[in-house]
C-alpha cells in the first residue's frame, strides 16, 4: 500500500486497509475483523437504535448531578403526586413529593451498578466452570455440570428471593442472588466451545509445542469463546435488569430512599389509578434500558455468531 | 445439430447473481446450452457455478441469489415466463435432480416410503394403495431387495448407497423427461459408486430421458456422457463429445487432464494447474448440440 | 453413526433392557438433582439470620424451653447430620409447618398449586399457538418487514417488565374500560360457590355446571394469563425463527422443492417437521419459565398461586413454607425437562 497519496487518498487508503482480505499482521487481521463486524452492525437500525439507547444511559449516568432538575431524596410533602409536565416538576413527583425526572436519573446509576457487576461476576465463573469442565472432561465434567445443572433445575427468580431474604435485602445482596441464578448458562455455552475447541487440530499443534492446560486454557480456549459470550451477557443484561426490577418491586432490592426504579413503581402502585404516572414512568424506563440490550444483543449475535444470521 | 423438436432443453445467456456487501458476485455469467435426449456432463472445479448452473434451470436459487437468462426453453415453452405456480408443475414432473449427499437430501425425520410416495403424489391423483404400489415398485427398480422393510425405514438407517438409490427411485417416480444429476455420486464410497451410477444410467435409458451430469470428476464424466461442457468462472470455456475429451484443446481442460494421474503413463510430479487470467475474460462456447 | 439396515435383527434383542436402563439412568437424574436442590435450600435455611426456634416457641420462651426444643430438633448435632434430618423430613412429605397459615407446608403447596398450574398453562397456550406461527411466518419471510415486526414484537416482550405492564395492564383494561375482572381467580361474590375438585377453577366450575363463575374465572384470567403468554410467545418465537432458518437452508428442503411441492408442505410437512422435536424442549422450558414468571404476576393480581404464597412467606420470614415452595418449584422444574427429554427420544426417529 502506497503511502504518497494524502488527504481524501489517505481516507480512502486507510478504508481498504481496513477491508483488506489479505491482512499483513495478527493485529490487521483483528482491527479489518472488527471493522467488517462494524459494518455489519451499523447496517442493521435496531441495533444502533439500542446502541444510542445505551449510550445515553451511560451519559446520563455519568452525568446525574448536572442533568438532575432537583435533589432525588428531597421531600416536599406540599407537592405531593404533582401531575406530568408539572411546574418545575416535568415527570411530576411521588407520594413525598420527590422530583421523579431526577430521581429517574439517578436511578439510572443504580441499574448501571448492578448490571455492570452482575456482568463481571456471573459470565466469568460460568466461563471458568465450562471451560474446565470441558477441557478436563472425565469426573470433573461430570460433577461440574451436574452442579450447573442443579442451579439451572432452580427458578432464577425463586432461588434469588430465597438467597436475598437469607442474606438480606440490600442492593449487594441482589447482585449476589442474580449472579448465582445467572452463571450456568454460560458454563453451558463455554463448555461446549471448549468441548469443540479441544478436538481441533492446532490444539494438538499448541500441545506439541509444551503448552501446559492452563496455557491452553486461557491462551486458546477462552478467547474464542469470547463472542459468544459477549452475546450472550448482553441478552442477559435485560433480563438482568428485569430481575434487579422485580427484586425492587418486592422489597428484596434497593431499600427506600434509594431511587431505585423497581421500588419506585412499587411505591406508584398504590397510587395507580388516580396517579397512574407515578409508576408508569419509572416502569417506561426500564423496558426502554432492557428493549436497548436485547436490540444490540439481536444484532450483536448477526455479527458475532453468523450460525444464525446465514448468507443474508 | 438437433433439430428443433429433438431438443428437450435450451438455455440461453444464463446468469446467476449473489448481491454482496462488496458488489455483485457472478456465479454463472452468460452461459447457453442445449440438451437431447442424451447423457450431458457438465465438468468444472468447485466454484465454476456447474451446482449453480443445474438448480438455476429449476429456479431454485434462493433469494438474495438472482437469476436471469434470455430464455430457459423446455421445449416450446420458456421457464424463465412461469409463474411460481407453474413451475411447481415443472419440478419432479418433467424436470427432476438428484442431489449429492443422500444424507442431508432425505429428510430425517419422515419414513423413506413417505418421501417417495409424496413426490408421486404431487404430480398424479391415484388412490393411496396405488400410490404404495408404485413407490414399492419403483424401490424395487432401483435394486433394492426388500422394498418393505426399506419403505417403513427412516433415512438415517440407510447406507450412503442405498440412499442414494432411494434418492433416484423418489426423483424419477413422476416420470420426468430431464434428470439433473448434482455430483450423485460424490459422497459415496468408490465401491458403491459404480453401482448406482448403473442403475441411474439403466432407468434413464429405458425411459429415453435426458441427464445433465454435474461432476467434478473427468474421467467420470468422459466414460459415463455422451457430451460434455467444461466450466470455468462461471463461464463453459469448451465443448465436446466424450470421448474426443483427451483431443480437447483449451488450456485449462489440458490442465485439468494433466493433472491426472494415469497408470499407464505413472509421473514422477503430476503436473499443478496454472490458471491464466486471460480464461476468465473470454467470451463463453455455445454448448448448443 | 448411519446403521445399515442389516443390523436392525440384532437390535431387536434388547429393548426390554434399554428401556430399563433410561428409566434407572432418569431416575438417577433425577435424584441427584433433587439432592442437590434440597442441599442448596438446606444451607440457605442455614445461613438465614433468623432464629428457628424463636419463629416456634415465640420470644419469651424459657431457657430450658428453649434448650430443650434445640436438641430434639438436632440443632446441637454437625451440620451432615441436620442435613440428613432435613432429607429424611423431605422424602416423607414433611416441609415442617408454615408460620403464616400455621398449617403443613404441604398442605398450603397443594391447595396453591393448581392456580399456577392453571395460569402458566393458559399461557403456555398462548405462547404455542401464536409464537410458533409467528415464529415461522418470520423464519420463511425473512428481511421483510413481516419479520422485522415479529423481531420487534418478540424484543419488546423480552425487555418488558411484566409487573409493569400487569400494573399498566389492570390500570387499563379494567380500571377504565371495564373489559376484564380485577385481581383474583373470581370475583367476591363468586369466592368458594364451586366444589374443589381438581383445583383449577376453570375446571371445577365447568364440572359444576356453575357457568357464570366460569365466565367470572375466564374474564379474571384473561389478563394474567395473556400477559405470561406475550412472555412465553416473545421465546418461542425468536427460538422457532432460529430453529426454522436452519432448517430452511438445509438440502432435504431443496429436496422438497425439487418434487414441486407447494411452499406451504415444504414449510410445515419438511421443515416444520424437523423442528418439532428441539422445540418440544423450548416450549417445556418456557412453561417452566412460567411457573417461576407468575411469581410477579401473582402478586400484581393477587392470584393466590404458589409464586405470592411463597413471596408472602418470604416476606415475614416464614421460612419452612419458602424452602417448601422452592423446592416443589425445583421439582417441576426437574420433571419437567425430563419429561421434555422423554418426548424428545419419542419423538424423533434417530433418537430411539
Amino acid at each position: 500500500m502506497s503511502n504518497a497519496e494524502l488527504g481524501s487518498g489517505e481516507k480512502q487508503n486507510l478504508r481498504d486497509w481496513l477491508r483488506t482480505e489479505t491482512p499483513t499482521s495478527r493485529r490487521h487481521a483483528r482491527i479489518a475483523s472488527l471493522y467488517q463486524g462494524w459494518l455489519t452492525l451499523k447496517a442493521n437500525k435496531l441495533a444502533m437504535i439500542g446502541l444510542f439507547i445505551l449510550v445515553f444511559l451511560v451519559l446520563v449516568a455519568i452525568f446525574a448531578p448536572l442533568l438532575a432538575p432537583a435533589d432525588p431524596f428531597e421531600q416536599d410533602l406540599a407537592n405531593r403526586l404533582q401531575p406530568l409536565w408539572g411546574e418545575g416538576h416535568l415527570l411530576g413527583t411521588d407520594s413525598l413529593g420527590r422530583d421523579i425526572l431526577s430521581r429517574l436519573i439517578y436511578g439510572a446509576r443504580i441499574t448501571l451498578y448492578i448490571v455492570t457487576l452482575v456482568a463481571m461476576i456471573a459470565p466469568i465463573v460460568g466461563l471458568f466452570v465450562g471451560t474446565v469442565a470441558g477441557y478436563a472432561g472425565g469426573w470433573v465434567d461430570t460433577i461440574l455440570m451436574r452442579v450447573t445443572d442443579i442451579f439451572l433445575a432452580f427458578p432464577r427468580l425463586v432461588l434469588a428471593l430465597a438467597f436475598v431474604a437469607a442474606l438480606g435485602a440490600g442492593i449487594e445482596n441482589a447482585v449476589i442472588a442474580i449472579s448465582l441464578t445467572a452463571w450456568p448458562p454460560y458454563a453451558r455455552i463455554a463448555r461446549a466451545e471448549t468441548l469443540t475447541i479441544r478436538g481441533s487440530d492446532y490444539i494438538s499443534a499448541v500441545k506439541l509445542q509444551g503448552a501446559g492446560p492452563l496455557r491452553i486454557i486461557v491462551k486458546h480456549i477462552w478467547p474464542l469463546c469470547m463472542s459468544s459470550i459477549i452475546v450472550r451477557v448482553t441478552l442477559d443484561m435485560a433480563g438482568i435488569i428485569l430481575a434487579a426490577a422485580g427484586l425492587g418491586f418486592l422489597g428484596m432490592g434497593a431499600q427506600p430512599p434509594s431511587p431505585e426504579w423497581g421500588a419506585m413503581i412499587s411505591e406508584g402502585r398504590k397510587f395507580l389509578l388516580d396517579y397512574w404516572w407515578v409508576a408508569t414512568v419509572p416502569g417506561l424506563a426500564i423496558f426502554t434500558v432492557s428493549l436497548g440490550f436485547n436490540l444490540l444483543g439481536d444484532g450483536l449475535r448477526d455479527v458475532l455468531d453468523p450460525k444464525d444470521a446465514g448468507d443474508a | 445439430m438437433l433439430e428443433q423438436q429433438d431438443k428437450l432443453l435450451d438455455v440461453q445467456n444464463l446468469w446467476v447473481k449473489f448481491p454482496t456487501r462488496n458488489g455483485v458476485f457472478d456465479a454463472v455469467r452468460g452461459i447457453s446450452f442445449s440438451l437431447g435426449k442424451e447423457r450431458l456432463g457438465i465438468v468444472g472445479e468447485s466454484g465454476s457455478g456447474k451446482s449453480m448452473t443445474g438448480r438455476a434451470i429449476l429456479r431454485l436459487i434462493r433469494k438474495p441469489g438472482i437469476v436471469t437468462a434470455d430464455r430457459i426453453m423446455l421445449h416450446d415453452k420458456d421457464l424463465m415466463a412461469m409463474s411460481e405456480r407453474e413451475m411447481r408443475k415443472v419440478r419432479g414432473q418433467r424436470i427432476s435432480m438428484i442431489m449429492q449427499d443422500p444424507k442431508f437430501s432425505l429428510n430425517p425425520v419422515m419414513p423413506v416410503g413417505e418421501q417417495i410416495m409424496e413426490a408421486y403424489a404431487a404430480h398424479a391423483t391415484a388412490s393411496k394403495a396405488d400410490v404404495k404400489r408404485k413407490a414399492l415398485d419403483m424401490l424395487e427398480a432401483v435394486s433394492i431387495r426388500d422394498p418393505e422393510r426399506v419403505f417403513r425405514a427412516y433415512p438415517h438407517e440407510m447406507s450412503g448407497g442405498m440412499g442414494q438409490r432411494i434418492m433416484i427411485a423418489m426423483m424419477l417416480i413422476p416420470d420426468p423427461e430431464i434428470l439433473i444429476a448434482d455430483e450423485p455420486t460424490s459422497a459415496l464410497d468408490v465401491s458403491v459408486q459404480t453401482q448406482v451410477l448403473s442403475i441411474m444410467d439403466r432407468l434413464v435409458q429405458e425411459r429415453g430421458m435426458g441427464l445433465i451430469f454435474i461432476s467434478h470428476d473427468l474421467n467420470l464424466v468422459s466414460s459415463f456422457c455422451d457430451r460434455v461442457l467444461i466450466m470455468y468462472a462461471g463461464r463453459i470455456v469448451e465443448t465436446c463429445r466424450a470421448d474426443k475429451l483427451h483431443e480437447a484443446r483449451h488450456p485449462y481442460t489440458r490442465g485439468l487432464l494433466n493433472s491426472l494421474p494415469r497408470l499407464t503413463e505413472p509421473k514422477e510430479r503430476l503436473d499443478v494447474l496454472k490458471r491464466d487470467p486471460a480464461w476468465r475474460e473470454a467470451q463463453s462456447v455455445s454448448g448448443a448440440s | 453413526m448411519s446403521v445399515t439396515i442389516q443390523s436392525e435383527n440384532g437390535r431387536r434383542a434388547s429393548p426390554i433392557f434399554s428401556v430399563v436402563a433410561t428409566i434407572a439412568k432418569t431416575l438417577g437424574t433425577i435424584a441427584i438433582t433433587m439432592l442437590g436442590l434440597l442441599f442448596i435450600t438446606f444451607v440457605i435455611g442455614r445461613i438465614m439470620p433468623i432464629d428457628p426456634l424463636i419463629s416456634i416457641l415465640g420470644e419469651r420462651a424459657s431457657k430450658e424451653m428453649y434448650e430443650a426444643t434445640y436438641i430434639k430438633l438436632g440443632l446441637d448435632k454437625p451440620l451432615v447430620v441436620q442435613f440428613f434430618y432435613y432429607l429424611w423430613d423431605v422424602v416423607r412429605g414433611d416441609f415442617g409447618v408454615s408460620r403464616l397459615t400455621a398449617r403443613p407446608v404441604v398442605d398450603d403447596i397443594i391447595r396453591v398449586f393448581p392456580a399456577t398450574l392453571e395460569l402458566a398453562t393458559i399461557g403456555t397456550f398462548i405462547g404455542v399457538f401464536v409464537g410458533i406461527p409467528l415464529g415461522v411466518v418470520a423464519a420463511v419471510k425473512r428481511g421483510t418487514w413481516i419479520d422485522q415486526t415479529a423481531r420487534v414484537i418478540a424484543l419488546v416482550g423480552y425487555s418488558m417488565p411484566i409487573f409493569w405492564l400487569g400494573l399498566v395492564g389492570l390500570l387499563v383494561f379494567y380500571g377504565i374500560l371495564g373489559w376484564v375482572g380485577g385481581p383474583g381467580r373470581v370475583g367476591i361474590f363468586y369466592v368458594d360457590i364451586v366444589p374443589t375438585v381438581t383445583g383449577l377453577i376453570l375446571v371445577d366450575s365447568m364440572l359444576d355446571g356453575q357457568w357464570d363463575v366460569f365466565r367470572d374465572a375466564v374474564s379474571h384470567i384473561i389478563l394474567p394469563a395473556s400477559l405470561l403468554g406475550y412472555y412465553s410467545l416473545a421465546y418461542i418465537s425468536r427460538m422457532t425463527r432460529s430453529f426454522m432458518l436452519e432448517q430452511m437452508n438445509a438440502e432435504y428442503v431443496t429436496t422438497a422443492r425439487v418434487k414441486g411441492l407447494s411452499e406451504w408442505a415444504v414449510v410445515w410437512r419438511h421443515a416444520f417437521g424437523n423442528i418439532k422435536v428441539p422445540l418440544i424442549t423450548v416450549v417445556a422450558l418456557s412453561y417452566a419459565g412460567l411457573l417461576e414468571g407468575s411469581v410477579l404476576t401473582e402478586i400484581i393480581f393477587s392470584w393466590p398461586g404458589i409464586g405470592s404464597y411463597i413471596t408472602t412467606a418470604l416476606l415475614s420470614a416464614d421460612m419452612n413454607a419458602v424452602l417448601g415452595g422452592t423446592v416443589v418449584v425445583g421439582l417441576v422444574f426437574v420433571c419437567l425437562n425430563i419429561f421434555s427429554d422423554m418426548l424428545y427420544k419419542f419423538f424423533d426417529p434417530r433418537a430411539r
